[in-house]
């Protein structure tokens, strides 16, 4: 029994060293530097261990913009997209000619590089010596004066931001929710159409609840992933996010680390270790909230 | 409410796009089903059996023919206006409703003066379960129920509107052999309590035969005979019912009539009136051989199987369609299996003799 105990371990040393090197050590040693006060990259060293960076990172007043630059990000842009997203499935599962293409165009920001589709963002957004980008072009045509969406006022610039997330996390969405309609048995449809029902009732008692584990892994998954945007906000707003407040918590994580004001792990890790809680509330909230509503 | 159906005809383009010719599901299907019957409809996969059923319930539409409900004309009205229950092969129930809620779910839909308090839809929904004895489970989930169950719930579901009609698509197909036995008997007493006209589907002769008042045998689309069950069994109009009703199947033996008698090889089988000299395929079934030492069709024995209530001789006929041919006989029979040969003589009403070319039967008297 004990030498196949050891045989067992010895299949899983690979495994258990990888983790242990890249997953479990930096995880512990997060948690290390978060709790150093005073830590200098340079000499290595620090003056004491205590909760410090912890209430200096929640005093930066950049900090706090992050979080709250966060906080509309993720809840403006998860509801939204997953609700278009399923709008949209709903109406490519409901089409039977070019659906192809349908399907090819809608999914096409998913292969497109971010940075790329920021370009284009800029050229629509973007107020230049020459233009006066597409967007405000539209808004003079009809009337309206021009807004500078990429340095000019907060909400149109947090405008942009949303926008950007949502257009960019739609095709994955979509994808996944076309498939989970494509998944329900045409047999409940049948059934259901021989019972007389209307398609609301369809939509909201077969449908929905057939595609609610899809839409619950969406929501949780969309949480994560708004949470954890940084790239998005770069690709629009340059790399100076604290400048043109619209910085996220893993952008200040970042920029803690080597941005301009970079050199400070320990700040960084503090900053971790908060977005760390933060996810974890709230998906744990998610997977609460679904017990009582997601079905099988 | 008798259903008519009149020269019904389902086409569907063929899957294969390069092939212009259309795929004929259902062919030319004529029949009037009487008020309160339980009609089969039996057949081979691919028969256009499932087929003839849509085209009832209206989920599909006929590509030719008229459907009535009594003297409405159904044809053109959308399932939802048909008054019919229809319970699918696999139940279709809706798997995050309690089996009450998946009751009264069509309840629920009932618009305008139909339109029923909670109270009248919760005893409906007690009522149509106590019929089908699930009023214990009205709680549960579907996933919570054994497949017998599940069955019992989508009939339930099924009739719970008081359908005109009641259509069931393979409805034993997926459950074991003993909960099969049970939950036919279980439909017979379900549609005869409720009187309702019931078509239900099956490849199983076994299932259509048993339970049936009529069945409908169906291969590739035609209709290949109509009747009670017995009599298909005792006439079939040609060699595909011949071979498809029946365990174990029909015997068949290439054969020849000259003078009115009938040759299976150089055996001189039974004497037949009326009938021209000409080949037939004979068919004779496995319990239309009785054991005799003088009886005229000579085989070679190959095995006794001993099955309890009888045996099952399998032996073999150099003029037989099959390898083997296989007779059931009376337990009191004794036969020596050491044997090489064995003679059986013939039952004139379980032999039947079909044209060569049309497979049709050809009616001959003793």
């Amino acid at each position: 029994m004990k030498s196949r105990n050891l045989k067992a371990w010895l299949w899983l040393l690979p495994a258990i060293l990888f983790l242990g090197a890249f997953m479990v050590y930096p995880l512990v040693d997060v948690f290390v530097y978060s709790m150093e006060e005073g830590y200098n990259s340079a000499s290595q060293t620090f003056w004491g261990t205590g909760f410090y960076n912890f209430s200096y990172v929640l005093h930066d007043p950049y900090f706090l913009q992050a979080v709250k630059n966060t906080f509309i990000l993720v809840i403006i842009t998860v509801p939204l997209s997953t609700g278009i997203a399923l709008l949209i499935s709903l109406g490519l599962s409901s089409i039977k000619k070019v659906k192809e293409l349908f399907q090819t165009v809608y999914f096409l920001p998913y292969v497109t590089n971010t940075l790329a589709v920021g370009l284009v963002f800029m050229i629509l957004f973007k107020k230049t010596a020459y233009s006066e980008g597409l967007v405000n072009l539209l808004i003079n045509a009809f009337g309206g004066s021009s807004v500078d969406f990429i340095t000019g006022p907060y909400w149109a610039k947090m405008f942009v931001l949303c926008f950007y997330t949502v257009w960019v996390v739609m095709p994955f969405k979509i994808l996944i929710l076309t498939s989970a309609l494509a998944s329900v048995n045409q047999d409940y449809y049948n059934a259901a159409k021989i019972d007389a029902t209307p398609p609301g009732r369809i939509f909201t008692r077969i449908t929905l609840p057939m595609i609610s584990p899809m839409i619950f892994y969406l929501v949780i998954t969309g949480f994560i992933g708004a949470f954890k945007a940084y790239s998005d906000a770069v690709a629009l707003f340059g790399t100076d996010l604290n400048a043109a407040g619209m910085n996220t918590m893993v952008g200040y994580i970042y920029d803690m680390l080597y941005g301009n004001s970079g050199g400070y792990p320990s700040y960084a890790s503090a900053a971790a270790l908060i977005l760390f809680a933060v996810v974890l509330t709230i998906t744990c909230i998610n997977l609460l909230v679904s017990r009582n509503k997601v079905q099988h | 409410m008798k259903v008519v159906l009149q020269h019904l005809t389902k086409r569907f383009p063929n899957r294969n796009k390069k092939i212009k010719e259309e795929v004929v599901a259902v062919d030319d299907f004529d029949f009037e089903i009487p008020d309160g019957k339980l009609i089969g409809l039996l057949g081979p996969s691919g028969c256009g059996k499932s087929t003839t059923l849509n085209l009832i319930s209206g989920l599909e539409t006929p590509t030719s023919g008229r459907i009535f409900f009594g003297d409405d004309d159904v044809t053109d009205l959308p399932p939802e206006n048909r008054g019919v229950g229809l319970v699918f092969q696999n139940y279709a129930l809706y798997p995050h409703l309690t089996v009450r809620k998946n009751i009264t779910f069509p309840l629920e839909n009932l618009k305008g003066a139909e339109k029923l308090s909670k109270e009248a839809m919760s005893a409906k929904a007690e009522e149509a379960a106590k019929l089908v004895q699930i009023d214990q489970l009205m709680d549960r989930k579907p996933s919570e129920l054994s497949g017998g169950q599940q069955q019992r719930v989508a009939i339930a579901r099924a009739l719970v509107k008081r359908p005109r009609v009641l259509l069931l698509d393979e409805p034993l197909s997926n459950l074991d052999a003993r909960l099969r036995l049970q939950t036919r008997e279980e439909i017979r007493r379900i549609q005869r309590e409720t009187g309702i006209t019931t078509i239900f589907v099956t490849h199983d002769q076994e299932e259509a035969m048993s339970i049936s008042d009529m069945i409908v045998v169906m291969k590739a689309g035609a209709v290949h005979q109509i009747g009670k069950p017995q009599e298909v069994y005792d006439r079939p109009a040609n060699l595909f019912v011949a071979k498809f009703l029946g365990t174990p199947a029909i015997n068949v033996f290439s054969g020849r009539v000259s003078g009115g008698k009938l040759y299976i090889g150089e055996d001189e089988v039974l004497s037949v009136n009326g009938v021209e000299d000409r080949v037939v395929w004979v068919g004779i079934r496995p319990e239309g051989f009785v054991l005799s030492k003088d009886g005229a069709l000579r085989c070679g024995l190959e095995a006794v199987e001993v099955m309890g209530r009888d045996t099952s001789v399998v032996a073999t006929h150099p003029s037989a369609a099959s390898e083997n041919i296989r007779a059931i006989i009376s337990t009191e029979n004794e036969i020596d299996a050491g044997s090489e040969t064995v003679c059986f003589s013939v039952k004139p009403k379980k032999l039947f003799l079909f044209d060569v070319e049309t497979e049709e039967n050809i009616p001959f008297s003793c």
